[in-house]
Parts: structure tokens; C-alpha cells; sequence
């Protein structure tokens, strides 16, 4: 099943070997069945990669996934590729019950397929040997990759504390006297952070709204359902033409309900799942904020270390020191793992603001698509209000008044 | 087709025709809508139904999507003419006031062109002055405009007064579906705010008063025109209370248990009202025991409910009643859904907002302008969405109100019914009496012709009680005629009711979808537009 792609990345069919097509690569995840029994109970998912890229094993290969997969995969990305916003995973866990509800499968299945996509068009993650891997390997290679992650590299929650921390109580660190730790003090880059996260809490909000708004929905739809009942009911108690015009009048607002809880339907999947997804992309955002400041504060201790070193073999070189060969060695290597330190810190500055540019534009994007969205939505449902009840009019004007009836 | 009503007796041009009057080119602002229609309808025929002269261009049947809504209710509008007919000046603190409950045609045929309740003032209780905390009452000033004579009255009255006269009421008007008063809200009258519950009494009263105004029977009553018309105090007999009746009646029960003459049965003129509670306690025992013997159909009741035809209505209202409740809470909540909606739009919008907001000043790319710009097309919308719920939602409330009206008239038709057969129970009791007097004088006879040369003490006893019996049927007479009389008001009224319910129910709907389509299509509008407006990304 195609779902909405956010960059589509070229849609040719052509012969996928010729040397003249442009290169395409496109996957979608699809089919999700559960396997397995009770508590170990999941959801597989096939992901078909249709490309004509060289390093792929054919024009098609379809494999079976499931969520621990792409975790994996996000993982491994989130690891080697520092500097760059990994495309968000929809969340982990979801209240026991609702794990296989049908509802929470499709929107899963539709968030990894957006997830898998946006990795598939980045210029950079698109050549990564783990995609590769994801997308061909069998499934017993996956399962003994997947199992061979130690997770050591995941984000801790301690690392996005403190960069919060230290984005509001930098003042109160200094009045303590606590060791600070260190940190950049580019004044772009702080407009940056403070923008981030604002950002996430207007997205969050806006979330939280769009959420209840579907509830709504389907409160409305309930509300209407049980009172064409009632007034079905009520009709049968009125006479001819005038209990006729209740019963049509019930069984319009049954019909209204049923089309309350497919826009619902349509609210959740198109408007509340996209700002759900930025606020996901936004704090895909803050973990790479986390490796910039990890990166920089490496930069610096290793700055550090090695200008002492520095001194050091100066000075063991002027006492003509047997150390002093020794001390050199260190001090070359010492210097050559600082100067990687910087230029691992300076290529994730460079990404960084890359990113950002692609992010804003991708979100004007992907809201506008969501707002679009929305709006159709919610104009075909007045739509469909007002055609139904419109309906009835001439048959409540063609009931006379009493005497008459 | 012309809907000619009787009571009305004009020929008023069919309802439908009317609210399209109102509903062409009238503005949106509900003030400016009465006041608009106003000079031109003040010129019809003085008496006359305003309705006859619809002075406005007659659209015909409002096919085009703005005729469904451009004053804020079609109800609302189409009862302004009663405003212009008797000139009352437009001022008055009642005008705003929401007068769907008032019925065109039938408020056409009432002696009273108009009734307001206002101006509510605390006053001191002479009497209980002493008392602490207690002493003060609430009135209010009842005003009141009769259609004949273009005259307007103003009284003060008391809750207690309006209780007096609903008692009165019950009891002269037996049989009739009379409006139930408000309640007297012991509990809401200490626990709620004191100026949000008079304001909340204040409306039912205007409300029942009018309602008792519109009754084609109790609106012509003594009493209602007492209540409306005299100064001063209420010269109406207030209602006891029970333990002072329980007095009366204690007094009396000696005298009918030792039979001291025919006050050990029922007068005549008792026999037209129903054994009330306290005063009567012997003959209360008797109609128990009467009912409790055609509970068991012991001795055969002379007079059955025969009339099936009776019957048959009664399990149909009883049937109605059901419906009446469970669709009316179904309707609640319903407009809670309405009302839910509406707000959560609103506080989406409101976010989209501040997040507009924050963008644009925020703003380091053009990617970032662009996307403000697009979320405040969307906030824009819902806020008005959010408005346009909120709208629906007070029209959608006035319009499903029948039902709620219509279930408190079930209170009434429950004591018509029982009217009815308290007054069967007399009859009853009353015929039972005879035959069981008959028994005895014939006992009396018998027994008397067996002794030789009569038995005085006997034979007069026997003349005793044929002087009873004479009294005792005309008594029946009387309990015979008010049963039949309670009868048919019952039966005119049920058909009065199943008559109002008709046209009330059917104007209901048409409201209710009316309502519906006018602003389900501006809504559809506002997003048509945002739509459009962000296809590019589609």
C-alpha cells in the first residue's frame, strides 16, 4: 500500500539496470500481521524496497520486519550520523490494550513508512550500509544484528536534562559555584536552542487539542446515533405523515454518526499523527543538540589535555628527559584525537544548520499538507451535515398543520 | 393549504409562509430584527391576527442557503409581531427575552396580548418579623397587557401567591391539562446564588403565567385575571396547611361517625370536589374501602370505566410520556456534544495562534513565514468554527425545548387523569352507599311486619333513612354530573393536545434542521477556504 510520501524520491519505472534511469529508491512497509502468542505477541510488517541502485540485490526485494527492526536501524543512524535529525519512530510502547487495536496498528504501520522513506531521500542516510542492511538482509541476519546492539550509545535521559538545564539555569549554576559544564557560547546557537524548545511545547499543545478534537468527533457522532433512536421512537407515538418525518429525521442522525466517526477516523491519521510527528522530529532535534554539546565538551577537555601535554614535553624536552620520546609519542597521538575531536564538532555544526534548513522546509511542507488536510475534512463533514438535513425540508414542509393532517 | 384554525378564528395564512417573512433579508443581530419588523407590522388591523397582513416581500419556500439563517432563530423573529401589535414600547427590560415559548396562533386567540415578570425587591414579612432570618420575602412586579381593551395592569406579587393561585386553579378547573407551576426549590432557594435564583424563578414565572394566559379555557378564568388585575393582596383563599385541616377534620369525624344527621354522609355540594386530605376523613375511609372493593371485584361497581376509547389514550400518553423523557435526555446530551465541540475548535485555534505567533517572530527562514502564515489561515478558521458551534448550539437549545415543555405537560395530563377518577371514586362510593342504605331499610321492613301493628322504634328509623337516602342521590346526582363534566375536559383536552403537540413537534423540526443546514453550510464555507487556500500542498 502506497501511503502519502513526504519527498517523494522519483517515480520513474523504468528498466530498473539501465545506466540512463535516473536512481530511485522506494519502500513501503505494509501488511502488518501479528505472530507469535500472549505476552510475546508482535506485529510483522513487509517492507518491499523497489530500487535500481547498484548496491541493492535487485530491482525488488521484499522482506519481514518488525518494530524492534527499525528501532535497530534508528539506533545505528542516530549512532554513526551525528549532526544530522534522524527521522523520528513513531513511540514504543502503547497501553497493553490498545497494542493490537486496529487503529494503532494502521498508524504505526503509516509512521514507519514515512520513517523508512525520509531515511531513504536523505542525501546522507540514504548511503548508509545499515539501511542496506535493513532492507535486504534475511530475517535471521536481522534478528542476530539486532540482538548483537548493546544500546550503549542510546541517548540517556541524564544527557537531555542537562542540556535543558543548561539552557534555563545557567545562572543558578554559577551562584552555587557548581562546575559547569562546558559550553559553546554562540549566541546564533542559543537563539537556537531557546527556539527548539518553545517550539515543542506551541507543537505539543496544538497536539493536545488536535487530539481531543477527535474525541469529540466521535462524542458528537455517539450523541447523534443515540438520539435518532430516541427520536424514531418518539415518532412512533405521533401520526402518519408527522411520525413518518421522525423516523426519517432519526435515521438521518443515525447516518450523521457513522460519517462523525470516519472523520474522526480521518482527524486522527491526517492532523493529530502529523503534529505528533513534529513534535517527534523536534525532539529528534534536541538528541542531536545533545551530541553537538557532548562533541564540543570533548573538543574542549581534549584541547585541554593536549595543550598540558604540550607543556609538559616542553619542559621534559628542556631537562633532556629519557621521557621526553615518550612523552612526544603521547602528545602526537593526544594531538591527533583532538584535532578528530574538532572536526567531528565543526562537521556536526556544519550538518547541523544544513539540517535546519531542510527541517524548516520540510515542516512547512508537511503542515501545510496536514492543514490541507484538515480543512478538506472538516469541509466535506459540514457538507455531508448539511446535504442530510437538508433533505428533510421539503418533507417538513409538505406535513401540514393539525387540522388538516 | 390554509390552515384554518378554529380558536384563532382568522384565516392566518399557513406558519410556513410566515417565517419566511422574517427570514428574507432580516439582519443578523436579533435586536435589530425585532425592531425592524416592528413598524411594519404595527399597522395591521388592530384585534386583527397579525399574521393577516404580512407586510414584508413574501419569499416563497427559502430555497437559497442564506434564507435558512439569517436572523440568529427563525422562532425567535417570527414571534416579534405581538411586539408592534399593542404598540408596547420597545424598552421595556423583557424585550431580549427569548419568546419561543410563546405560540403565535393560539397566544392570537388569548385575552392577553402580553405578561412580564420583572423588577424583583425584597420585602419584610410584618408577622414573622421576629423570627430570625426568616420575615423576608422576594416579589415582583407582574405586568400584563389585555387584548381587548389595549389596557396594562400591574400587580405585586409573591411566590406564595402564585402557589395560592395554582391551587385554586386545580381545583376549579378539574380535568383540564393544566400548566404546572414552578417548583417551590426549597433547596435550591438556600444553596444557589440569591440574585442567579430569582433571576432563574423570575423567567418560569413569566413563563407559566403566559402559559395559563394562552390555556383557551384558564386563560378566560376569574382567578387568572384576579391574579393578574387586583391590588393589593390576593383575594383569592389561600391554600391551608395540612395541619390545620387535619384539625378541621378531626373536629368533624365524631359528628359523621355518630351519624348526627346528614352530615354523616356527603353533602352535595361536597360531592363536586374530591375528598380532600385532613377534612374529610371519613368519607376518605369509605372511598378507600369503595376502591379497595373494586379492587376485588366484591360488590360490582355500577359505573365502570367503560369508556375503552379512554383507556386506549391513556397507555398512549403513558407511551408518549416514555419516549418524551428518554428523547429529551438524548437531546441534552446531544447539546453537550454540540457544546464540547464547539470549545475544543476554539482552544485548537487559540493554540495554532500562539504558535503563529511565536513563528513569525521567531522567524530565521522564509520556510518558517510561510508556515505562520498558513497556521493562522487555519487558526483563524477554527476560532470561527469554534463561533459558529456555539451559535448552532443556543438555537439548537431553544428549538429541542419542546420536548422538555411538552414532558412537564405530562405532569399535567397526570392530573387530569386523576381528577377523573377520584371523581369515578365518588360516584362509586356514593352508589354503593344507596344500595347498602336499600339493604338495610329493607331488613328494617321485614323485620318490622313480622311484629303486630308495626314496630315504631323501627319504622322510624326506616324514615331516618329514607330522608338519607334522598339526600345521599342527590349527592350522586351531583358526583354523576362533575364525573361527566371532568370527562369531557378530559377528552377536549386530549384532543387539544394531540393538536398543539402536532404543529409544536413539526415546528420543532423544521427548527432543529433548519438550524442545522443554515450553519453546517457556513461552516462548510469557512474551510472551503483554508482548503483552497493550502491545495498546494496537496
Amino acid at each position: 500500500m502506497i501511503s502519502p510520501q513526504r519527498s517523494p524520491p522519483g517515480s520513474s519505472s523504468q528498466s530498473p539496470r539501465s545506466p540512463s534511469a535516473p536512481p530511485f529508491l522506494s519502500v513501503t512497509v505494509t501488511d502488518p500481521v501479528k505472530l507469535g502468542n500472549g505476552v510475546q505477541a508482535y506485529i510483522s510488517y513487509r517492507v518491499i524496497t523497489k530500487t535500481n541502485l547498484p548496491e541493492y540485490q535487485g530491482p525488488e526485494k521484499i522482506v519481514i520486519r518488525r518494530y524492534s527492526d527499525f528501532v535497530w536501524l534508528h539506533d545505528r543512524l542516530a549512532e554513526k550520523y551525528r549532526g544530522i535529525f534522524i527521522p523520528p519512530l513513531p513511540e514504543k510502547s502503547a497501553v497493553e490494550k490498545f497494542r493490537f487495536s486496529a487503529e494503532f496498528i494502521e498508524m504505526r504501520r503509516q509512521a514507519l513508512d514515512i520513517f523508512i522513506n525520509r531515511i531513504a531521500s536523505h542525501p546522507q542516510l540514504k548511503q548508509s550500509e545499515d539501511l542496506r542492511t535493513f532492507l535486504q538482509e534475511d530475517e535471521e541476519t536481522m534478528e542476530r544484528a539486532r540482538s548483537q546492539e548493546t544500546g550503549i550509545f542510546k541517548k540517556k535521559p541524564a544527557d537531555l536534562i542537562q542540556i535543558f538545564k543548561d539552557v534555563q539555569s545557567k545562572v543558578s549554576d554559577v551562584v552555587l559555584g557548581k562546575e559547569k559544564p562546558v559550553e559553546e557560547s554562540n549566541p546564533e546557537y542559543e537563539k537556537l536552542k531557546h527556539y527548539i524548545f518553545e517550539l515543542e511545547d506551541h507543537l505539543a499543545e496544538a497536539q493536545r487539542q488536535a487530539y481531543r478534537l477527535v474525541k469529540r468527533h466521535r462524542e458528537l457522532g455517539q450523541s447523534l446515533s443515540d438520539f435518532g433512536k430516541a427520536i424514531k421512537l418518539l415518532g412512533a407515538c405521533e401520526g402518519d405523515s408527522l411520525g413518518k418525518v421522525f423516523a426519517d429525521l432519526g435515521s438521518k442522525s443515525e447516518l450523521l454518526s457513522i460519517k462523525l466517526q470516519k472523520e474522526a477516523h480521518n482527524l486522527l491519521m491526517n492532523f493529530e499523527e502529523p503534529l505528533k510527528d513534529y513534535v517527534r522530529a523536534v525532539q529528534s532535534i534536541k538528541a542531536t543538540m545533545v551530541d553537538r554539546a557532548n562533541a564540543f565538551r570533548q573538543q574542549c577537555e581534549l584541547a585541554e589535555t593536549t595543550k598540558l601535554k604540550e607543556i609538559n614535553l616542553d619542559k621534559l624536552m628542556l631537562m633532556r628527559s629519557e621521557k621526553a620520546m615518550e612523552a612526544e609519542i603521547e602528545y602526537k597521538e593526544l594531538k591527533a584525537e583532538s584535532e578528530e575531536a574538532t572536526r567531528r564538532f565543526e562537521t556536526i555544526v556544519k550538518l547541523m544548520s544544513e539540517e535546519m534548513v531542510r527541517f524548516q522546509e520540510q515542516k512547512t511542507a508537511d503542515l501545510g499538507l496536514a492543514f490541507h488536510e484538515f480543512a478538506k475534512g472538516q469541509a466535506k463533514l459540514a457538507n455531508e451535515i448539511a446535504d442530510a438535513w437538508r433533505s428533510l425540508v421539503p418533507k417538513l414542509d409538505a406535513c401540514s398543520p393539525s387540522l388538516c393532517s | 393549504m390554509m390552515g384554518l384554525e378554529t380558536h384563532a378564528g382568522f384565516g392566518s395564512p399557513p406558519r410556513e409562509e410566515m417565517e419566511s417573512v422574517a427570514l428574507s433579508d432580516a439582519p443578523s443581530d436579533y435586536r435589530s430584527a425585532m425592531s425592524s419588523s416592528l413598524p411594519a407590522i404595527a399597522t395591521a388591523a388592530d384585534g386583527g391576527d397579525p399574521l393577516l397582513s404580512p407586510p414584508a416581500p413574501l419569499s416563497s419556500v427559502p430555497s437559497s442557503s442564506s434564507s435558512f439563517l439569517d436572523p440568529p432563530s427563525y422562532a425567535d423573529v417570527v414571534f416579534s409581531p405581538l411586539d408592534g401589535q399593542n404598540g408596547a414600547a420597545p424598552d421595556r427590560p423583557s424585550l431580549c427575552r427569548d419568546f419561543s415559548f410563546l405560540r403565535s396562533d393560539r397566544a392570537a386567540a388569548s385575552e392577553y396580548a402580553r405578561i412580564a415578570v420583572s423588577d424583583p425587591q425584597k420585602e419584610q414579612d410584618v408577622v414573622n418579623a421576629l423570627v430570625p432570618g426568616g420575615g423576608t420575602y422576594v416579589t415582583y412586579l407582574i405586568t400584563s397587557w389585555t387584548r381587548a381593551g389595549v389596557a396594562e395592569f400591574g400587580v405585586r406579587r409573591r411566590f406564595r401567591d402564585v402557589v395560592t393561585l395554582a391551587d385554586r386553579l386545580a381545583e376549579a378547573y378539574r380535568g383540564f391539562f393544566i400548566p404546572p407551576r414552578p417548583d417551590k426549590n426549597v433547596v435550591e432557594s438556600q444553596v444557589m446564588q440569591k440574585h442567579e435564583f430569582v433571576e432563574q424563578r423570575r423567567s418560569a414565572l413569566e413563563k407559566y403565567l403566559w402559559k395559563l394566559a394562552v390555556h383557551p379555557v384558564i386563560g378566560k378564568s376569574d382567578e387568572l385575571r384576579v391574579f393578574l388585575q387586583a391590588q393589593g393582596k390576593l383575594p383569592l383563599p389561600t391554600s391551608t396547611d395540612m395541619a390545620s385541616r387535619m384539625l378541621d377534620g378531626a373536629v368533624r369525624l365524631p359528628k359523621q361517625l355518630f351519624g348526627e344527621g346528614p352530615a354523616g354522609y356527603v353533602m352535595p355540594q361536597d360531592a363536586v370536589q374530591p375528598a380532600k386530605g385532613g377534612r374529610d376523613l371519613l368519607r376518605i375511609f369509605k372511598e378507600l374501602k369503595q376502591s379497595v372493593a373494586n379492587d376485588w371485584g366484591g360488590a360490582k361497581p355500577p359505573v365502570v370505566e367503560e369508556d375503552k376509547e379512554f383507556v386506549e389514550r391513556k397507555d398512549k400518553m403513558q407511551d408518549l410520556e416514555q419516549q418524551l423523557s428518554t428523547t429529551s435526555k438524548q437531546a441534552e446530551a446531544l447539546v453537550k456534544a454540540q457544546q464540547d465541540i464547539g470549545e475544543t475548535m476554539g482552544e485548537l485555534g487559540l493554540a495554532f495562534i500562539k504558535l503563529t505567533k511565536f513563528e513569525s517572530e521567531e522567524a530565521v527562514y522564509s520556510s518558517q513565514r510561510v508556515r505562520a502564515a498558513d497556521a493562522k489561515h487555519v487558526a483563524t478558521a477554527a476560532v470561527k468554527a469554534s463561533r459558529l458551534y456555539r451559535e448552532l448550539n443556543a438555537q439548537t437549545v431553544k428549538h429541542l425545548d419542546t420536548l422538555h415543555e411538552y414532558l412537564g405537560l405530562m405532569l399535567a395530563v397526570h392530573s387530569a387523569f386523576s381528577d377523573r377518577a377520584s371523581a369515578l371514586l365518588t360516584v362509586q362510593t356514593l352508589m354503593s352507599d344507596l344500595s347498602s342504605l336499600h339493604t338495610r331499610i329493607e331488613k328494617l321492613e321485614v323485620a318490622s311486619s313480622k311484629i303486630f301493628g308495626g314496630d315504631r322504634s323501627r319504622m322510624r328509623k326506616v324514615e331516618e333513612l329514607k330522608e338519607t337516602i334522598r339526600v345521599t342521590e342527590d349527592a350522586k346526582c351531583c358526583a354523576l354530573r362533575e364525573y361527566e363534566r371532568i370527562k369531557e375536559n378530559n377528552r377536549s383536552e386530549l384532543e387539544r393536545l394531540d393538536r398543539e403537540r402536532h404543529d409544536d413537534f413539526l415546528s420543532m423540526l423544521k427548527g432543529f434542521v433548519k438550524n442545522q443546514v443554515g450553519y453546517a453550510e457556513k461552516v462548510a464555507n469557512v474551510w472551503a477556504t483554508v482548503a483552497e487556500e493550502t491545495s498546494g500542498y496537496a
